[in-house]
């Protein structure tokens, strides 16, 4: 195995200050680059270590940063999307409130690689000890020369400044995300045009993830090639994954891409707590479609999970165990979504309103026979078309419970009345 | 910061943005923390100090869950009864409360002490069943932790939420 680099916390805890961090060689990945290289020499390492983003799409983080137009003379912004919702999701808050540092010069390079002047981290409103902890590093850093004019005497100027969320998960999804920065309800934007090209106020603007960018101090530290010797060749470097539910040791991995579902929820995270045998698990999030547990040998990358008609996602990996009421946890999940929905887009706005009803009236024993497949109906309505992936989300949740234990379903609506 | 009127913080904190209208987030956080939820005059205020329609206060204000129009109590308890959570147990611990306080889910106690809510995922997975307290998070929930917490609550009085609201 490698040597652990998101979390530090395992090793000691004295982390979260600018002394702690820079007792570790914080802070030397950007005073290098800024004495040594180049913005575009920066992105063109990025690329070279192949860092695909953490926040759910897996996008390769380099290109993104390429399609910032460099001629532009507007004013560029970089936002990190720190406004972490997926259920079964908390590595970004445990690194914010852990290696604060990591993300800000994450953040810093990030900045500098793509020539914005200012940059905004939206956090979500709940992570209030991860704002206080930025806030004063922040001022730290202000203080020590590391942000603000000239930094380290570059001529490179940052300001990063927090924007508290208040609770919306949509503003998760990056136009959403820039329409909620610029005081207007959470509802995302058609794409194209991508952020990139016209996003925050219409300017250049580039969202990455916390993780991601947490990512790039190492790269420039330890070099791409570090970073690809870790995982496999498509999806290289170090991966923090989130253990919950009926797992004995729930928490943050830090662990290569590549380890199978199996390994991580039996060896690492210790197998169910109650000793009963896994029923299914959540691979990424409670978009990521569920895996029985006969499919959990499959490789925790972004291919291969796609590939099996799920995905990766925030790694938010959830582990039901035989306990579980699979009726119960379809209507949970949907109850999310319709509850989240911004409203913009009918399909999603209406459809997951009569998706929910109808596993209502599926769990409370007043459906019949034929309403299964009425819902099944309305899949297609709702995905592929709407502004956002939240309805495909959705739908791509829900079909993966009722495909692979559709028996519970059909009984539920024959018995009538919840199980006991 | 503290120090500053509500109007200085918030003209303060338009300053970092492009365009006021940005600040209207920050803003509404401000006047809730300063007034304790948003009243009609206080979303009034921020849409004075930001040279903003109320209506678009409003649309903001009514969007987000954190902003709360109507009162909330002293001790906001904010229980989380998504997937992982209710895998461990939140929904048994929602009736539980529901039972202690005398209240159904997004009442307040006729005290004013109390405000039970049932939230979605807060993201501290690791310690389901979680709830937060005002602005503090509560992990490894059950009915005996809860019990003590309940107790703690009605015994200090003058309890404040550590260290106030955040600023931003």
């Amino acid at each position: 195995m490698y040597e652990q680099v998101l979390l530090l916390e395992k090793r000691d805890s004295e982390y979260q200050d600018l002394a702690g961090y820079r007792l570790v060689g914080g802070y030397s990945a950007l005073s290098s680059t800024l004495r040594d290289s180049t913005p575009e020499q920066l992105i063109d390492l990025v690329k070279e270590a192949k860092l695909r983003g953490r926040g759910g799409a897996g996008f390769p983080t380099g290109l993104k940063w390429s399609f910032v137009p460099k001629g532009s003379a507007s004013a560029k912004w970089l936002l990190c999307n720190a406004d972490e919702g997926e259920p079964g999701t908390f590595k970004d808050r445990i690194i914010m409130e852990q290696t604060p540092h990591l993300l800000l010069e994450g953040m810093i390079l990030a900045a500098y690689a793509i020539g914005a002047a200012k940059a905004y981290i939206y956090i979500r409103g709940e992570y209030v000890t991860a704002i206080r902890r930025l806030e004063r590093e922040i001022q730290a850093c202000l203080q020590a020369g590391l942000l603000g004019k000239n930094i380290l005497g570059s001529g490179f100027d940052l300001d990063i400044y927090l924007h508290r969320g208040a609770g919306a998960y949509i503003c998760g999804e990056e136009t959403a995300l820039i329409e909620s920065l610029e005081g207007n309800r959470g509802q995302p934007r058609f794409k194209p045009p991508f952020p990139a090209v016209s996003g925050f106020y219409k300017g250049p603007t580039v969202v990455n993830n916390v993780e991601t960018l947490a990512c790039v101090p190492p790269i420039v530290q330890r070099g791409a090639d570090w970073f690809r010797s870790i995982g496999s060749e498509k999806c290289p470097g170090p991966k923090l994954y989130c253990l919950s539910g009926h797992v004995k040791r729930p928490g943050l991995y830090e662990l290569p891409m590549g380890i199978s579902l199996r390994e991580l929820v039996e060896q690492h995270a210790g197998g169910t707590h109650s000793g009963k045998k896994i029923k299914a698990v959540i691979p990424g999030g409670i978009s990521a479609a569920l895996l029985p547990e006969p499919a959990l040998d499959i490789a925790m990358d972004f291919d291969a999970l796609s590939a099996a008609g799920t995905m990766l996602g925030s790694a938010g990996v959830i582990v039901m165990d035989e306990s579980t009421c699979m009726v119960r946890v379809a209507h949970r999940i949907i109850e999310f979504f319709h509850h989240e929905s911004c409203g913009k887009c009918t399909p999603c706005r209406e459809g997951l309103a009569w998706v929910e009803q109808m596993l209502r009236r599926i769990e409370d024993g007043e459906a019949k026979s034929g309403d299964l497949e009425s819902m099944e109906r309305l899949y297609g309505n709702i995905e592929g078309n709407t502004f956002c992936l939240l309805g495909d989300g959705a739908v791509m949740a829900l079909r993966g419970v009722v495909k692979n234990f559709r028996h519970e379903f059909i009984e539920r609506i024959q018995q009538g009345g919840r199980a006991a | 910061m503290k120090d500053q009127t509500l109007k200085q913080q918030i003209t303060e904190m338009a300053t970092r943005y492009p365009a006021t209208r940005s600040a209207v987030m920050p803003a509404l956080h401000l006047a809730q923390a300063h007034y304790g939820y948003l009243t009609q005059d206080a979303m009034a205020e921020v849409a004075e100090y930001l040279h903003l329609p109320r209506v678009t206060v409003l649309e903001i204000a009514t969007f987000y869950s954190l902003f709360h129009t109507r009162p909330v109590g002293k001790y906001h308890l904010q229980l989380c009864t998504n997937l992982s959570c209710m895998l461990l147990g939140a929904e048994r611990l929602q009736r539980h409360l529901e039972q202690q306080l005398d209240i159904r889910c997004g009442e307040t106690t006729a005290d004013g002490r109390f405000t039970l809510t049932a939230v979605e995922c807060l993201g501290a997975c690791e310690m389901a069943p979680v709830m937060q307290l005002n602005d503090d998070y509560c992990g490894h929930l059950n009915e005996q932790r809860l019990a003590e917490m309940l107790q703690t609550l009605q015994e200090e009085p003058n309890r404040k939420p550590e260290n106030g609201p955040p600023s931003s």
